[in-house]
């Protein structure tokens, strides 16, 4: 074959796609010290501080996007999903807003680290068992996530602690506009942005708050305003994310609509239902001291007494028993700082307890790692 | 009876209700099975249909084609998006779609299960904030690109250069 100096062009630019991609490794190497880091901290989001943090967790915004000029990940090839990576990235560096975001290839992670960043809600399950070209960048503070080839090409999250669906979309916002600069997002004037699935075309805008309410729980109510969210087109999942079952008694509420609403009506919306389901917390929490005060203070401290003693104890019943145990301090039974609580609910996870013990560890061992690991983190607690 | 096709005895009794009206056909076992299969040659040669109310294969099929059940799904099916390939049917699998151009390709269809979904067909809220790209140009650049892939597969690598230096030039108009 002859040489065409233009055209061989094509397949350089690839070979050296490729090699950006081996020097990432090296990045990924240091990373992984990063990660095991990362585990002995909290992440921002869950302090417990921020408007009403006692009911409301966190609050997060996720837009989801496409780059105009490939298939959806579904079915573009590898080496256009490699082209993705790197264009994002690109893109990521040279914007002031994300220069400094950790950049993780997913592809290169094992199953531990794939699981522990679900955990941390730095990506998605998807994300985790996806194939091919994939990946994460985050802010050190773990407040923005973009992943890059899940189901759509870019899914951008903003996580807040607290009630604050307004400053997540403020900053979403921001970033959307920084990437969009550079990479053009698949839009279409009447469907909106271009979205893999169409449940989520049109403004691509997923908004939804993480409660914890244990309350309504126990008096069994929580049928009722979950049933009332449903009618509102709101969806109502477990903790952590679609397809999980509500554990601990969290529940996160999001919006279901993304086409022929604004995203600020969006946000209004999920706003103005808000103070109804905070309140009806309240008054069962209210109810349930009136009535049943003697009960509610001993299965309280009967939860801090097994959380306090186990020897072995698997995650379920520890979900239970922290769901219990913050109800205990916001009812004033108990004196824990909040934080240790939210830290002890991420901290308990599987993947959380292998990373800080440094090493993979069966069922039995984690269950016995785990009751270890809230004995000493609440032992100084009376 | 005998077969509408043959002089062999007619054993199945097909009754099509087309645009509102039943229409019989009689057939043997062997021309039932070709005709079901949708084949047209075996009934071209035979002879003219008898009895009241049997209708031409070629017309039947033809028919067939136009009715909402098997027939519109085939039909769907043999639709596919230029750009990435994928076809209504595939999409309804699989709930997820292959490209942006599949929503011009497919609008018909995705306006009704929008309306479905969402109570709404029509985007409220943001937009880029560059000049939004018209719909052709950036079907014109998903096909540009599949033909580059193809070509790379290929390795025509002339075919690729060429195509490589017209996505960039259609790229830059929209910069």
């Amino acid at each position: 074959m002859g040489t065409f100096p233009g055209q061989t062009h094509t397949v350089i630019t690839h070979r050296m796609s490729c090699d950006a991609g081996a020097v990432d490794r090296k990045d990924c190497e240091r990373l992984m010290s990063d990660l095991n880091e990362l585990a002995r901290r909290i992440s921002p989001w869950l302090k417990g501080t921020g408007p009403e943090s006692d009911i409301v967790i966190s609050s997060r915004v996720r837009l989801a996007r496409n780059l105009t000029h490939y298939p959806f990940t579904s079915r573009a090839t590898e080496h256009e999903k490699r082209e993705i990576t790197i264009l994002v990235r690109e893109r990521l560096r040279q914007s002031e807003l994300t220069r400094d975001f950790e950049f993780l290839s997913i592809e290169d992670q094992g199953p531990l680290d794939r699981q522990f960043l679900v955990e941390r809600q730095l990506i998605s399950r998807e994300l985790a068992g996806g194939d091919g070209p994939r990946a994460v960048a985050f802010a050190e503070d773990e407040s923005v996530s973009i992943m890059i080839n899940e189901e759509d090409h870019i899914r951008l999250q903003v996580m807040e602690s607290g009630l604050a669906l307004a400053p997540a979309w403020e900053r979403a916002d921001k970033l959307d506009d920084a990437l969009d600069e550079a990479l053009q997002f698949a839009f279409h004037p009447q469907f909106g942005y271009l979205t893999a699935c169409p449940t989520n075309v049109g403004t691509g805008l997923r908004a939804s708050v993480m409660l914890h309410l244990p309350a309504l729980t126990i008096t069994r109510e929580i049928e009722r305003v979950l049933r009332t969210m449903q009618k509102l087109h709101l969806a109502v999942r477990g903790l952590f994310g679609e397809g999980t079952q509500p554990s601990g008694d969290f529940y996160q509420i999001s919006n279901q609509i993304t086409l022929g609403r604004s995203e600020e009506d969006v946000l209004e919306e999920l706003q103005q239902m808000l103070p109804t389901v905070i309140e009806y917390e309240r008054k069962a929490r209210q109810a349930l001291l009136e009535n049943n005060r003697d009960e509610l203070q001993d299965g309280i401290c009967r939860s801090l007494g097994i959380l306090k003693s186990a020897h072995t104890i698997t995650s379920e019943e520890t979900m239970f028993h922290l769901s219990r145990i913050r109800l205990g301090v916001n009812l004033g039974f108990l004196d824990i700082p909040i934080s240790i609580i939210n830290e002890l609910f991420m901290q308990t996870q599987p993947a959380h307890l292998q990373k800080l013990h440094g090493q993979e560890l069966g069922v039995q061992e984690r269950n016995v790692m785990r009751a270890s690991l809230l004995r000493e983190k609440l032992a100084d607690v009376n | 009876m005998k077969c509408a096709y043959c002089s062999r005895p007619a054993t199945i009794h097909i009754t099509e209700i087309i645009n509102g009206t039943a229409k019989e056909v009689h057939l043997c076992e062997e021309h039932a099975r070709r005709y079901i299969a949708g084949e047209t040659e075996g009934f071209e040669e035979a002879s003219q249909p008898q009895g009241s109310g049997s209708i031409k294969p070629k017309e039947h099929l033809q028919m067939l084609a136009a009715k909402p059940s098997e027939g519109e799904l085939a039909r769907l099916d043999k639709r596919s998006c230029p750009a990435c390939g994928i076809t209504f049917r595939e999409f309804r699998r699989s709930g997820r779609l292959g490209c942006a151009n599949d929503y011009e390709v497919f609008k018909e269809e995705l306006v009704p299960l929008l309306e479905n979904i969402h109570g709404a067909a029509q985007h409220c809220g943001k937009a880029p904030q560059r000049a939004p790209q018209t719909v052709l140009r950036t079907s014109e650049l998903l096909k540009l690109r599949k033909q580059l892939r193809d070509a790379v597969e290929r390795e025509d690598y002339e075919k690729a250069a060429e195509l490589r230096d017209r996505i960039r030039e259609l790229e830059q108009q929209g910069g």
